[in-house]
Parts: structure tokens; C-alpha cells; sequence
């Protein structure tokens, strides 16, 4: 769901003793050349993967909460039957990202460890709430496609098994978007009530949906390292403009209001212009002060430790198996 | 209504689905693993998918211009016509898949009769869930065993589930005068006839789960009659609740 921005923190390139296996790898990437498992690569290609593809994973699972929140509630039965469709699509692509993470050497129970002991993060955006119908329609717009936007360029990534896996991902996201769109449609065409409650959606998430493309370009201090290994092919500022150009036009479409006095069309740069983003808001939500990190970590902790007898259920039960066909 | 037995009878087999769909949607964010939080979803939206394919048809032999929306959010628990089993709550992971195995157990046998109907609407619903629900009763096959044989904590919190809910598992057998109408008209077959095969399968797999069949056999039924346990209740309030609150809107 989320990817641009999460490679914030890591340790720098430490490798200089390689310098000729760097320079071969190098040209590889240079050459788009895919690299995998097995190939060699420098340490820090290999964490910023595993922070990168991680993350990316966490956040299709924590991702899962804020729209599940709304099954229960959906309001039609072909929206419900969508609405689990696509949940489980992210669960799905929860389940591929862990696999292509466990391909740089790393299991999935660490990762999952790393989620839940707060080490690893997820995309920010996943710790706003869900409040009515209408936030349904506004993730499905807003945060699915700010995410296509990161990831059709990812489908390109250098890493093998994490390209590959952003081609199948990429599909259903434009899926999930079109779906968003369409619950915001039919709310902006429905009655007064509807109205509000799709623009109230639309003013708490496009702040949100703007942060997700990460720090401007100026403080973004990996930014240069992961471009030149291909891993990232445009800056976090490009991508934001290119999403605020397409969606800018979709919203007035629906008749709704962008929630920024800033917001016009610029004849000059053929783009449109866009106010200045609340990086406080920004870092809060990252520190864990946002309105719902507590509730999404618990929820993802309660899920496991309520699990926990039953994984070891499954084991128990394969252990006596294994030992009753030795025997 | 030309057809109210028939809309009745098939106004059940969607709100049994509806139900268990609801109740199952309910894991998205809880399993005990990613892989069973996407099958308890898929097995939600097969049951979604089912309840649009009932409770559409009912609603076309109803005449009245109500679609499967206005049946699914519309009506108060007294219309609803599913089997007590199929609203109890979750519980823990093992009561549901105990939930799970007593109705899939039956709604296998159930299914396959219902191919052979000779009404042919429900009978292609039939023949698509068939398919799902052999798979469901795998599932939870497994997963009884499992639980049954893993350790200790896992078997006595299955053998609980299994006497908790055993005394919903007889009315999916129990007929009344309109299964008696289906059997009449060739539409469905009577309840009673599934219980032998139901027997085995289900003193097979306890068995197998080294689980014990509760010997208490006094039955709670009024499901299909529309009377409920208090547990529905609070299910079709929080389904119901946007349908309710803006009466009249499309979504």
C-alpha cells in the first residue's frame, strides 16, 4: 500500500573495503539488470530492501484494520461483498511482500516480531481513523492511489522478487482505487447528509494522503542512494505533484472542495499549486502520536497473543504427525 | 405473494448465509495468522455472495419491490429466519471453527440435495456452494483436529466450544411445515434424512480430535420460526446501522 518515505533511517554505506564488487553491482543496476536472492549485494542494499519491503508489508496488514473496521457495517451487501474482496487482497499482498523480504534473509516471524515490539514502522497514514462510511471511499482514492503513484514505479525496482511482486500488487490497488472512487461518487450524488460526509472525508484525509509521498525532497536523506539503486525512480516531491495533478481535478469532479486556500491551478508550471504541508502533524504521527498508533499496535498485539494458542495448537499437532509417521 | 412457502424456504437459506457471513467478516484483524484471517475472509464473502443470490430471489418471488438490500436491512430480527447456531458469537478462534464444522458438516449434505431441485434457481446456487463449503468443512476439519489433538489448552478449549454450541446443532435438523412443502415439491429435502450421515462424519472427526460428543441432547430451536437468541440482535445493529440512520439513501 505504502512505500515512499519509509526509508528514512539506516545505516549509511559502510562497505568501502569492496569497492570493485561495488562498482560491478553498480553497473549492473546501471544496466537494469534484475538483481536476485542470489546474487551478490552490498549490506546496505540488503537493509534498506528489508526496511523498504518490510514496511510496505506492515502496512498492508495494519492497513487492514481501519477498513475492517467497516465490514460489519458496510451498507449494501454488494459494498460489504467489495469491501472483503479488497481486504483480503491487502492481506494477500501482506503475505507475497513477507515472502519477498524473507528472499533477503530474514523470516517472517522476525519481521512480524519487529512490528509488534514497534521497531519496524508501518505507513503513518494507517493511524488515522475511520470515522464514517465515507472514509471507506476516501482510502480507496486518496491512500490507494497516493500509493499507486509510489508503487507502479517500484514494478521497476531494482530487486527482483520485490518488482515482480509490485506487478501483481499494482493491479489490484487500480482496482481498489477505481472502488474508492466510485463510494465517493455515489455519496457526492446522494443527499445532503452523504454530501457532508464525503467532504468531511476528504478534509481529514488529503492532508494525511499528501504526507505519505514523505519528506520534501530537501530532507530526505536516503532519497539519493535509493535512486541510484534503482530501488526509487522518482523523488518523494515529483510524486506528490503528480498526485495532486490527478486528483485535484477528480475531487472537483465529485463537486467536493480541496481543504487548501492554496490550492489553484499555476499556468506557468502546467501544475496545480498546493499550500505548505504541517510537517509537526507529520513527524507526531510518525513518533507514535497520532490518533490511532496505540489502537493499531494493540490491535495487531491482541490479534497475536489471543493467536498464540492456537499456532501452538498447529505445532504441537504437526510435532506428534511427524512422530507418528517416523514411528 | 403466488409463492409465500417458497419465498419463506428461500428467505431462510439467505439469511443463514447473511449471518455466518457477517459473524465471519467479524476476523478481518484478529486471526492467530495472517493465512487465517484470509480464509475466514474468503469464506465471508462466499457467504455474502450467497445471501445476494437468496435473498435477490426471494425478493423477486415476494413481488412487493423490495431487493436484497431492503430484506437484509430493513427487517427486524423477528423476520429473520436463520438457525440459532449461526448467530452465536465468535468466541475464541476454536469456537468458530466448531461453529464452523457443525454447520458445514450439514450444509455439505444440505447442498447436495438441494442440486437436485426441482426449482432451478436454487439448485445453481446449490452447485456453486457446494463447491465453497467442501472447502469450508475441510477447513475446519483440520482445524478441529488440530485443535483437538495439539495440547492441552487447544483440546480443552475446543471440547468446550464443541459442548457450548452442541445444543444449536439440532435444529438444522428439525422440520416444519415448510421443509414439509419443500419435500412435497421437490424443492429441498427433508431435514431429518441428513442427520445419519451428519452423525458420522461429525462422531468420525471428534473421534479423530480425541474429542468427547456431548451426551446432552435437549435442542434449542426458533431460528427458522423467528425466534432468536439475544445474540441477532446486536448482530443486525451494527449491520443495519447505515440503512437505518439515512433511510432511503443509495450507497
Amino acid at each position: 500500500m505504502y512505500t515512499q518515505g519509509l526509508d528514512q533511517q539506516g545505516d549509511s554505506l559502510k562497505s568501502v573495503d569492496e569497492a570493485t564488487r561495488l562498482a560491478a553491482f553498480q553497473k549492473r543496476i546501471d544496466a537494469e539488470d534484475k538483481i536476485e536472492p542470489r546474487d551478490w549485494m552490498p549490506e546496505a542494499y540488503r537493509k534498506t530492501l528489508i526496511r523498504q519491503i518490510s514496511q510496505h508489508a506492515h502496512s498492508e496488514i495494519v492497513g487492514m484494520l481501519p477498513e475492517g473496521n467497516w465490514i460489519t457495517r458496510a451498507p449494501s451487501l454488494r459494498r460489504k461483498a467489495i469491501l472483503l474482496a479488497k481486504v483480503q487482497d491487502e492481506a494477500g499482498h501482506g503475505l507475497y511482500l513477507y515472502s519477498a523480504c524473507e528472499t533477503l534473509g530474514i523470516s517472517r516471524d522476525e519481521l512480524i516480531d519487529q512490528l509488534l515490539t514497534g521497531k519496524a514502522k508501518y505507513s503513518s497514514i494507517f493511524n488515522y481513523p475511520t470515522l464514517t462510511w465515507a472514509d471507506i471511499g476516501a482510502i480507496g482514492w486518496l491512500v490507494d492511489g497516493a500509493a499507486i503513484m509510489n508503487q507502479i514505479p517500484l514494478c521497476r525496482c531494482s530487486y527482483g522478487p520485490y518488482a515482480r511482486a509490485m506487478v501483481r500488487v499494482c493491479k489490484e490497488e487500480s482496482f481498489h482505487q477505481r472502488q474508492g472512487f466510485e463510494i465517493m461518487l455515489a455519496l457526492s450524488r446522494g443527499n445532503d447528509e452523504q454530501k457532508r460526509m464525503a467532504q468531511d472525508a476528504l478534509n481529514r484525509w488529503w492532508w494525511p494522503s499528501l504526507m505519505m509521498f514523505g519528506p520534501s525532497d530537501k530532507d530526505s536523506k536516503h532519497s539519493a542512494q535509493s535512486m541510484a539503486w534503482k530501488i526509487k525512480r522518482f523523488t518523494n516531491d515529483e510524486l506528490r505533484q503528480k498526485f495532486v495533478d490527478v486528483t485535484v481535478p477528480q475531487a472537483h469532479f465529485l463537486g467536493l472542495e480541496i481543504p487548501d486556500a492554496d490550492c489553484q491551478w499555476n499556468d506557468d508550471t502546467g501544475h496545480w499549486d498546493f499550500g505548505e504541508i504541517d510537517w509537526t502533524e507529520f513527524k507526531e504521527v510518525l513518533a507514535g502520536n497520532g490518533p490511532c498508533n496505540r489502537e493499531r499496535l494493540q490491535a495487531r498485539q491482541d490479534a497475536h497473543d489471543n493467536g498464540a494458542w492456537v499456532r501452538e495448537a498447529a505445532r504441537a499437532y504437526a510435532e506428534k504427525q511427524a512422530r507418528r509417521n517416523a514411528a | 405473494m403466488n409463492d409465500p412457502q417458497r419465498f419463506e424456504y428461500v428467505v431462510r437459506l439467505g439469511d443463514n448465509a447473511l449471518v455466518l457471513g457477517q459473524r465471519l467478516g467479524e476476523w478481518i484483524g484478529n486471526g492467530p495468522e495472517l493465512e487465517e484471517e484470509m480464509a475466514m475472509g474468503n469464506f465471508a464473502l462466499d457467504y455474502i455472495g450467497q445471501a445476494r443470490l437468496f435473498l435477490s430471489y426471494a425478493a423477486e418471488l415476494e413481488g412487493a419491490g423490495r431487493d436484497e438490500d431492503q430484506l437484509a436491512f430493513l427487517r427486524d430480527q423477528i423476520d429473520f429466519r436463520n438457525v440459532l447456531l449461526l448467530e452465536q458469537p465468535n468466541g475464541d478462534f476454536g469456537q468458530t471453527i466448531a461453529r464452523q464444522f457443525f454447520f458445514e458438516s450439514y450444509y455439505v449434505l444440505f447442498l447436495e440435495a438441494l442440486t437436485a431441485s426441482s426449482d432451478k434457481r436454487l439448485a445453481e446456487v446449490a452447485a456453486r456452494g457446494l463447491k465453497e463449503s467442501a472447502y469450508h468443512l475441510r477447513h475446519a476439519t483440520q482445524w478441529m483436529v488440530r485443535l483437538g489433538d495439539g495440547t492441552e489448552e487447544s483440546h480443552q478449549r475446543i471440547q468446550q466450544s464443541v459442548d457450548e454450541l452442541w445444543r444449536f446443532t439440532g435444529e438444522m435438523f428439525s422440520g416444519d411445515e415448510i421443509d414439509r412443502w419443500a419435500v412435497d415439491n421437490g424443492v429441498g429435502p427433508d431435514p431429518a434424512t441428513l442427520r445419519p450421515a451428519w452423525d458420522t462424519r461429525v462422531n468420525e472427526v471428534l473421534q479423530t480430535a480425541t474429542l468427547t460428543r456431548p451426551d446432552n441432547d435437549w435442542m434449542h430451536t426458533g431460528g427458522k420460526q423467528g425466534r432468536h437468541t439475544e445474540h441477532l440482535g446486536y448482530l443486525l445493529t451494527e449491520m443495519q446501522f447505515l440503512q437505518r440512520a439515512y433511510p432511503g439513501a443509495a450507497w
